[in-house]
């Protein structure tokens, strides 16, 4: 199995807080992989840190066996990297067709215009805003929005690709459709990294998941070892045996 | 067919400004000849302008130095080196075009307001410099000897030929704008204007697509400085590097649309009849200025996106005709 994200030790301060503390995994390639904890835990933090936004202090971070600690996002999404954002982040004024060609024009595959536009056909009908594609992103709603996000990132044909909370704000059906999105983007052949509240979509689409409190790295595992550790229950549950002394206590 | 219909974006902006450069010639009366000359000029300013501060989305109050400098060292290698015209041209508008990219490099880190910032600084400082640099005759600047005009059939033809020349670096600006706009470069500037963060996130080296731009929005107006001051017959630091000017051509861009290649046309023209009326007119001759100052608001308040863009807006067919 070939690895194709390496993370080494990383380790991201903002100030006085510690966002990220030797944080280290490997990721094979065509797996999904689930990154969960509560607010805060330095999940947004991580994807930062990967893709070039906030270069970590310490570690190293290896993106098909090269090294990127310090490289700019630009870099990254040159080497194959993409990535959607937890807030949209639409090109307003242009239009949806437009907002993707820009992911196939500077992305991984640096297409031409001409091509891009194809491109971007065929990925709006994948994530289905083909009907779309000549308004305006600002006039798209937010679920329409976190789509748009997913086709940019698409359209430039990543190795991997990082998710940041694309369920988040969804109905269950929009959920439902999203969640064969992202199986159908592993179909393909795509590696990612998805961060998610929501647990029973963790659980379900992830392969292996990590789990991420104060910015340390409390467990790691398949899902079902997640779903029963209890460091991870205390994370977002508080202590269990505290709530069992109380009920003896009485 | 197909690729005329592709291209109707930049049929109206040619048409226009060729019916604009023919009218003088066609009335064969010099008074409108100077006004239309004019107007080319802020076209032709307006419209490079417009590649930094509407496809870019930076805020340039400063541009005016471009037309300063490129029109100093055009003058400067025409009286004391015996260049011809042409040759001028060319180095006024190299000479700008290297300023934009060492400027460039340096101050397109800043965004916002400290960009805006930094650019009236770097007008202000180069006009300070100019004034004492001894080499381009400091505070008295350079005047034209005479006898230049004769190479070009005496100083009448020489403002005939002058006018030909602007007419033809307006149509220029048109085209280079029209290129960037049309372009996968400018399709990379126009994802810097809406989110700069996000367009690096997507792969678009933005430092090197925003010195690109700032430099191609600098040599139509260094060749542009070089016209003007040969047909003026001097260059002295107070007119080359107005600030006023600057906000002149900020307000003209946003009336007439930022971000679309007709709308500096637009602009141009309706600021420059604006301000002719305003400058014979009794009551506001004093303060023109003011009113463009309050035109700017006005237009920053209700149509951000300008006429053309509000047009855009409003009537999506005509899209295709207004790029």
């Amino acid at each position: 199995m070939t690895i194709l994200l390496s993370v080494q030790g990383v380790s991201k301060r903002f100030g006085g807080l510690q966002a990220l503390t030797n944080v280290t995994f490997d990721l094979p390639q065509g797996q999904i992989l689930g990154l969960i904890g509560p607010n805060g835990a330095g999940k947004t933090t991580l994807f930062n840190a990967i893709n070039g936004v906030f270069p970590p202090e310490e570690g190293r971070i290896l993106f098909r066996e090269k090294d990127v600690t310090r490289a700019k996002p630009y870099e990254h999404a040159h080497l194959g990297m993409a990535r959607t954002h937890q807030i949209v982040q639409p090109l307003n004024d242009l239009t949806v067709r437009e907002n993707v060609m820009v992911g196939a024009c500077f992305g991984h595959e640096q297409h031409p215009l001409t091509h891009a536009a194809k491109i971007a056909d065929e990925v709006l009908e994948f994530v289905g805003l083909a009907a779309k594609a000549e308004q305006l992103a600002g006039s798209l709603n937010v679920t329409q929005k976190k789509r748009l996000e997913m086709a940019r990132a698409l359209a430039a044909r990543p190795y991997l690709l990082l998710l940041d909370e694309v369920l988040a704000g969804l109905n269950p059906s929009e959920i439902d459709g999203m969640i064969q999105t992202i199986l159908k983007i592993r179909e393909k052949g795509i590696t990612i990294i998805m961060i998610e509240h929501l647990m029973k979509a963790v659980m379900n689409v992830s392969d292996r998941i990590i789990v991420l409190d104060y910015g340390q790295q409390i467990a790691e595992g398949s899902p079902e070892e997640i779903a029963k550790n209890e460091k991870v229950i205390e994370a977002y549950l508080g202590d269990p045996k505290l709530a069992e002394q109380l009920l003896e206590e009485e | 067919m197909n690729a005329w219909k592709k291209h109707l974006g930049i049929v109206l902006p040619l048409l226009t400004v060729t019916a604009l450069a023919l009218w003088p010639v066609v009335t064969d009366n010099p008074a409108n000849r100077e006004s239309v000359f004019t107007i080319l000029k802020a076209v032709a300013l307006a419209s490079s302008l417009n590649i930094l501060l509407g496809y870019t989305g930076y805020v340039s109050f400063g541009h005016i130095v471009f037309y300063g400098f490129g029109g100093y060292v055009g003058i400067y290698l025409l009286t004391e080196k015996g260049w011809s015209l042409g040759e001028a041209l060319l180095a006024g508008g190299v000479a700008s075009g290297l300023l934009a990219l060492l400027l460039g490099s340096a101050i397109l880190r800043l965004r916002g307001a400290y960009f805006a910032l930094a650019t009236i600084g770097v007008n202000e400082a180069m006009r300070a410099f100019i004034n004492n640099f001894e080499l381009f005759g400091g505070p008295t600047g350079i005047t034209l000897k005479f006898s230049v005009y004769k190479e070009y059939g005496g100083a009448a033809q020489a403002l005939q030929t002058a006018f030909y020349i602007g007419a033809g670096l307006a149509l220029l600006a048109l085209i280079l704008s029209y290129m960037v706009r049309s372009s996968k470069f400018g399709l990379g500037l126009l994802a810097i204007r809406e989110n700069e963060d996000a367009a690096e996130v997507m792969g678009v080296v933005t430092p090197r697509a925003k010195t690109w731009a700032y430099v191609l929005s600098a040599i139509i107006p260094g060749m542009v400085g070089v016209l003007f001051f040969f047909k003026n017959g001097n260059v002295e630091p107070h007119d080359a590097f107005p600030l006023h000017s600057s906000i002149e051509l900020l307000v003209m861009v946003m009336l007439g649309g930022q971000g679309t290649v007709f709308g500096p046309i637009l602009g141009a023209f309706a600021y420059q009849g604006m301000r002719g009326y305003l400058v014979t007119s009794p009551v506001f001759k004093d303060i023109q200025l003011s009113v463009s100052g309050v035109l700017l608001l006005v237009i920053v308040l209700f149509i951000p996106a300008g006429a053309i863009g509000w047009l855009r807006h409003r009537i999506p067919p005509l899209r295709r005709l207004l790029a």
